[in-house]
């Protein structure tokens, strides 16, 4: 009974991973392909992979990519931690209520606050590439507060009093004692924000205008045209690099269980 | 006494008064501290004990009163440059930094040479005996060690007070007496002031030359251990501070004192006639007596040996009393009860409010 039990469990498993992976794998498969065909194998070839590094508009687009993901990661983590830090201190009720505000972005439907954000920029800065940082930062945010948020809670706070006391001032006892407390919380945050942004597609689009791409928004526009084999390399790289930020920031965190939980709350 | 009056005391607190969140913890409260006085504020969980504590190392602000240091206001003066240093009730080293890393910790901020934070560390481990700990790691240490090491971090300051928040609070009994002794020998060492939270009146009756026993965020009664254990000032103080009978009583005139319709002879004098008070008697100066040769006579309902004497409970009308003695008489024998006029203690009962704190 229990081995039959044992079995199902495990095919059903093999079904899920199937239907999870076995798309990427195929796209994987076909970056490899040297035919322009989704359906014949005319043998392995890297040449899709070297027109990408010769076209511009693909390194424009992953340029831009990669700087927005550093750049709004690294916004975020610092407005991210800073604001963790002031939640912890606020009061029962009020850290409450900015709690459940700061779930709002990560729960709400990307459409809707990329259109939001869209609307609201319109009026305020031209859409570019300004623009869509800022609505990165933006959607970082949560993420960071979230990952760092467990690690100042198990923070024994007599650890800055007691540097406090013993002379240092209040932001020297942040960078020396606290931080490297919450650090490793603070580093899950970063990378948390720069997979997110590297992965956002939808309020990229909305927030963006005209002339800027990431390689998300380029991969929709070229699709639109016609799928080239390019764009299966493209995207074996993006799940690569991505799958492998994934895989550090498991291992940093590996020992805790707190990025678990953030994942969790944002999905 | 003289030469001490002359000499400034090294601390006052003036009329302090704090509340959290509306709750009135610290009413008004005035004390002034000696130098090279180890004193000790002793009362139940909640008082203020803890607050007090952090007002005078600045991390608490009172809502009034002011915090005067040597002679000037240290009030609004940040915790850091106030040249006090504190023991907390938690283990407070610094997790990332090894024992040697964090007792120089306050060193290095104050930019002192290689050589002297290295003369420091080897004084102060040698002080708290754990000598050639340098390298280890804070987080393998016992809940001993790392107080030790926390202690050890605060004295290479050479703070003029240093504050220890019930520091022995979650060691086990007996860690707890051996460190209490070391603390002893520390504070002789050092010669500086000490000021210590405790709950524990045996640990403050062991340690201290002076105690402040406090309840709701108001002072008791203030003196030596021998002063506050003998001549509690109120009914609050003789029962927490060790164990008591206490029983109501009036006093039909001077020296006489009269409980449960019994007039018995005491050595207080000056109250009202017929006044209400309240009467307390330890239990070791309750003597058991055979029945018709005391005050009172009663049964024994229980007998419980505590290792170095016997603790004897017995009924009498209206009263259940507690006595210590080295005899034990049988569990239902009939007994007198006598005391010494010396060993009673009368005393006016508290003012309203104060009654219902010394029923909790
Ligand atoms: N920062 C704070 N915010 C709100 N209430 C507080 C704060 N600090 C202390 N209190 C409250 O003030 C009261 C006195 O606290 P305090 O820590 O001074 O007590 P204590 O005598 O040290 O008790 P214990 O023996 O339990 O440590 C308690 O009721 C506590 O809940
Ligand atoms: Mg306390």
């Amino acid at each position: 009974m229990v081995r039959l039990k044992n079995a199902f469990m495990r095919c059903y498993l093999a079904f899920i991973l199937l239907f999870l992976y076995a798309p990427i794998f195929v796209l994987i498969v076909l970056s490899f392909n040297d035919s322009r065909s989704r359906v014949t194998w005319g043998g392995f070839t890297l040449k899709w992979y070297g027109r990408l590094f010769s076209s511009r508009q693909i390194l424009e687009a992953l340029e831009t990519t990669l700087l927005l993901g550093l750049a709004s990661a690294a916004a975020a983590t610092v407005i991210g931690t800073l604001g963790a830090v002031g939640i912890q201190a606020m009061r029962k009720r009020g850290y409450q209520i900015v709690m459940s505000v700061t779930n709002i972005p990560i729960l709400n439907a990307d459409i809707v606050t990329g259109i939001a954000l869209m609307l609201w920029f319109v009026r305020l800065i031209p859409l570019g590439f300004g623009s869509v940082l800022v609505a990165h930062i933006t959607f970082n945010i949560p993420y960071v507060i979230l990952s760092v948020m467990p690690k100042l809670k198990s923070l024994n706070l007599s650890i800055y009093e007691a540097a406090r006391d013993l002379g240092a001032g209040s932001v020297y006892a942040f960078f020396h004692i606290v931080l490297p407390q919450i650090g490793s919380g603070i580093l899950a945050g970063f990378f948390m924000a720069l997979t997110m942004s590297m992965d956002d597609f939808v309020i990229t689009y909305f927030t963006k205008g005209a002339g800027v791409n990431t390689l998300s928004t380029m991969i929709y526009g070229e699709i639109r045209k016609g799928i080239k084999p390019e764009m299966y390399a493209l995207s074996t790289l993006l799940f690569a690099v991505i799958f492998v930020i994934l895989l550090a920031f498991n291992a940093l965190s590996g020992k805790g269980k707190n990025t678990e939980d953030v994942i969790e709350r944002s999905r | 006494m003289e030469m001490n009056e002359k000499e400034r005391d090294i601390l006052e607190l003036r009329n302090i008064s704090k509340s959290f969140d509306g709750k009135k913890v610290l009413d008004d409260l005035s004390l002034s501290i000696g130098r090279n006085e180890f004193i000790t504020l002793l009362g139940p969980s909640g008082c203020g004990k803890s607050t007090t504590l952090r007002i005078i190392g600045g991390f608490v602000r009172p809502d009034e009163g002011a915090v005067f240091f040597d002679g000037k206001d240290i009030t609004d003066l940040a915790s850091e440059k106030r040249n006090v240093n504190t023991v907390f009730q938690k283990y407070s080293l610094f997790p990332h930094m090894n024992v040697e890393e964090n007792i120089a910790f306050g060193l290095k901020l104050k930019k002192k040479s290689k050589a002297y934070i290295q003369d420091k560390i080897r004084y102060a481990l040698k002080l708290v005996n754990l000598e050639g700990y340098e390298k280890r790691n804070t987080t393998a240490l016992s809940g001993g060690q790392q107080q030790r090491i926390a202690i050890a971090r605060a004295i290479v300051n050479e703070p003029e007070i240093l504050l220890l928040d019930e520091p022995l609070g979650a060691l086990d009994l007996k860690l707890r007496h051996d460190m209490q002794q070391e603390l002893i020998r520390i504070k002789k060492e050092v010669g500086i002031t000490f000021i210590y939270v405790t709950h524990d009146q045996e640990e403050a009756l062991t340690m201290s030359d002076k105690i402040v026993v406090m309840n709701r965020g108001i002072i008791q009664q203030m003196g030596t251990s021998k002063s506050i254990y003998d001549e509690p000032q109120n009914a609050f103080v003789a029962d927490f501070i060790g164990e008591s009978n206490i029983v109501d009583g009036v006093m039909p005139q001077d020296r006489v004192v009269e409980i449960f319709g019994v007039k018995i002879p005491c050595v207080d004098e000056g109250f009202a006639e017929r006044e209400a008070v309240d009467v307390v008697i330890r239990p070791e100066d309750l003597e058991i007596r055979p029945e018709g040769d005391g005050f009172f006579n009663g049964q024994v309902v229980s007998v419980l040996f505590k290792g170095a004497y016997y603790e004897i409970k017995v009924r009498t009308e209206g009263c259940e009393w507690v006595s210590q003695s080295v005899t034990a008489p049988e569990v239902g024998t009939r007994v007198g009860l006598y005391v010494l006029p010396d060993n009673i203690q009368i005393m006016h009962k508290p003012k309203s409010e104060d009654a219902e704190m010394i029923k909790e």
